[in-house]
């Protein structure tokens, strides 16, 4: 689950990690309000879970609190990449000298939390470690140890920071991790790590992203989640139990397992069609978690038919067809189905989708291709 | 013969007396696996499906003489499920719980690797040697025994391919599912290498999906190490970047684990990927 930038640096500060004293307007009399509280010039900042919001021209500086309401007026309501800007960060314009990189990531193959810092602020990371990896410092952290004082001397010394900046430096370092673990995170980055004119640092800019599976044990921070920047098909998804992406194509599909669901949609392609949708409905497939997939990947209007993959393993084909026929006379599509069940019982599965008139394959490839002449209809 | 699992198998059950350990424990047990004890803190002295429950499995171990076990408890308690286990001793430890935190799968692994316990799993659906032991919930009935090596991050594409070698009337020797999570315990090299060891296997199915790099690591550890025939399939051609496919692990980030990058390690390791699962049975059936 992705933060705000103002729920990320406030969690931030709550482990020692200065930010600048900001706050969130709705409406551009509100920000008019902040900017005054605070005094001299600010910068109006959109809150949106996608990046780039700089470039979209969701991020400007103001002189004076009448500026700070005209800019807000601006960028609330805008569309940054499909997402409506709903709130705005109103902070102190910070006094710049220098700009770091300070981020903290799950390392997979190490199997670590990595701490990683670079001279280089203000810029994508991904784009410092393609054309000047060198300038990247690493540290590893022992989950048995935590953050340690010489590895943030280490970095610190390493992105070349001045001596006297290396305890504020620890400070802030051991802040982001003491955060980071403390929430569950999977990501957590200040970019930019701010040096100002008086050599001291601030996070100017925060981002965090929260592991979903350790929300359980976060309510507060579940409750962060802003439901608004979520596709609503996805959020139904979620509330169902089901595991769902939408995507571009004009095939709903359905598939039990993950790994399952990802080479339905990979053979789709390969046969010339576009899957509309990631679905994994998980195990069991009864009727009632078929039927709340169905209107999921029906509530999508680019989808032309739909391709249900089922492996029966534990769960036997035949179950699962009456579950499916159960679904699809409640929920009455209007658009072409074709049914692959395979694995225990197959033959009686099919032999009960046969019956009520369902275009059934016996292998995936046979199913991807009818699949894909159904959304031309060309399927006889 | 076979890998990790077989007759000699001397299975503990964590969490037999729940929902999902009490079915899962009786398929195994169908199965023929040696289920020798269960664990559920609070109930031991009971009997559950026949087999005597303990308290701890270091109570379970010391009594039955146990070597291995198996996870089947909520995510909140499954981390210290596994270091239970492992504090216990055990050989091996499966953990096929989904939705374990990936911060205390650090710690738990940290944990792990500083004892001789392998661990399989989490969030994956064990493994099955056939004819000899099935420890997880892969279905018994897709099996035959023969000389195919299956090792999978996935499940229900684990038996996909699976079905399809059947189906060709090609056995397996063992099948591993090693997992869908970021951080896990045994990793495609470890598996590979078992296979490669076992004499009776002859050629391995590899079975990857998008996300982190350990797919590119098993082909250069194919092309250097491996003299059996190997066959990948790899899911995720058609994932978009930045969103997590069902799998905590299945997400390509900052540009990295797509699924044309791990095609390309293996093709350029001499291992011929199959465009669908369908497909792996074929390229198998072609080396033996």
């Amino acid at each position: 689950m992705k933060l705000h930038e103002y729920q990320a640096k406030r969690i931030f500060a709550k482990y020692g990690v200065p930010i600048p004293e900001g706050d969130v307007a709705t409406t551009p009399e509100e920000a008019r309000a902040i900017a005054e509280r605070i005094g001299g010039p600010v910068v109006v900042k959109a809150q949106v879970l996608v990046g780039g919001r700089g470039k979209a021209g969701g991020v400007k500086l103001a002189k004076t609190p009448e500026e700070a309401e005209e800019k807000a007026r601006e960028i609330l309501g805008m569309d940054i990449k499909g997402l409506t800007v709903k709130k705005v960060l109103i902070d102190p314009a910070a006094d710049i000298q220098d700009e770091i990189y300070l981020g903290m990531i799950i390392d997979r193959a190490r199997q670590r939390v990595v701490m990683m810092a670079s001279s280089e602020g203000g810029v994508d990371i991904e784009e410092v470690a393609a054309t000047k990896p060198e300038a990247i410092k690493k540290v590893f952290i022992d989950p048995f140890l935590g953050m340690r004082g010489y590895q943030a001397v280490e970095i610190a010394s390493g992105i070349g920071l001045d001596a006297s900046q290396f305890r504020q430096f620890g400070k802030i370092a051991t802040g982001l991790y003491n955060a980071f673990v403390a929430s569950d995170a999977e990501l957590a980055e200040i970019n930019p790590l701010v040096v100002q004119g008086d050599g001291s640092l601030l996070a100017v800019d925060g981002k965090m992203v929260l592991d979903d599976n350790g929300l359980i044990r976060h309510p507060d921070l579940a409750a962060m989640r802003d439901l608004d920047e979520e596709n609503p098909a996805e959020t139904a998804a979620r509330e169902a139990g089901l595991s769902y992406i939408k995507l571009d194509g004009e095939i709903g599909c359905m598939v039990n397992g993950a790994g399952l669901a990802m080479a339905t949609m990979d053979i789709v392609k390969h046969y010339g069609g576009e899957p509309a949708n990631f679905l994994d409905i998980g195990g069991g497939a009864n009727a009632t978690k078929v039927a709340a997939a169905l209107r999921i990947i029906l509530g999508d209007p680019n989808v032309k038919a739909v391709l249900v993959n089922i492996f029966g393993g534990i769960t036997r084909c035949d179950e699962v067809a009456k579950g499916l026929l159960q679904a699809i006379e409640e929920v009455q599509p209007d658009v072409p189905f074709v049914i692959r069940l395979v694995g225990t019982n197959e033959e009686e599965g099919r032999a009960l989708l046969a019956e009520a008139n369902f275009p059934t394959a016996r292998t995936l490839a046979e199913a991807a291709q009818m699949a894909v002449a159904a959304a031309r209809g060309e399927l006889k | 013969m076979s890998i990790l699992v077989n007759n000699d198998t001397r299975l503990i059950v964590q969490g037999l007396t729940g929902r999902e350990g009490s079915f899962h424990a009786a398929q195994m047990l169908d199965y023929g696996t040696n289920i020798v004890a269960g664990v559920t803190p609070g109930k031991g002295g009971q009997e559950h499906l026949g087999v005597p429950i303990f308290n701890t499995v270091k109570e379970a171990k010391e009594a039955t003489d146990a070597n291995a076990s198996i996870i089947y408890v909520p995510a909140r308690f499954a981390g210290d499920a596994i270091l239970e286990a492992t504090a216990a001793g055990l050989d091996l430890v499966v953990c096929i719980t989904e939705g374990i935190p990936v911060l205390d799968m650090i710690t738990v692994k940290a944990f792990v690797d500083q004892h001789p316990t392998r661990l399989i799993g989490p969030n994956c659906p064990g493994l099955t040697s056939p004819g000899q032991a099935k420890v997880g919930i892969i279905p018994a009935n897709i099996h035959i025994p023969g000389p195919v090596g299956v090792v999978s991050r996935s499940g229900t594409l684990t038996y996909e391919a699976v079905f399809a070698l059947t189906q060709r009337g090609i056995g397996q020797s063992t099948v591993v599912g090693i997992g869908g999570d970021p951080i896990i315990g045994t990793k495609f090299i470890d598996v590979l290498e078992l296979f490669e060891k076992d004499p009776d296997t002859k050629a391995v199915v590899m079975i990857g999906e998008i996300g982190g790099t350990d797919e590119e690591i098993a082909a250069e550890y194919i092309k250097n190490h491996m003299t059996k025939p190997v066959v990948g399939f790899i899911a995720g051609r058609t994932a978009p970047p930045g969103k997590r496919m069902g799998h905590a692990g299945a997400i390509i980030s900052g540009g990295k684990g797509t699924a044309a990058e791990k095609i390309k390690a293996l093709e350029a390791a001499g291992v011929p990927v199959a465009n669908f699962p369908e497909e792996i049975a074929e390229l198998i059936a072609e080396r033996l």
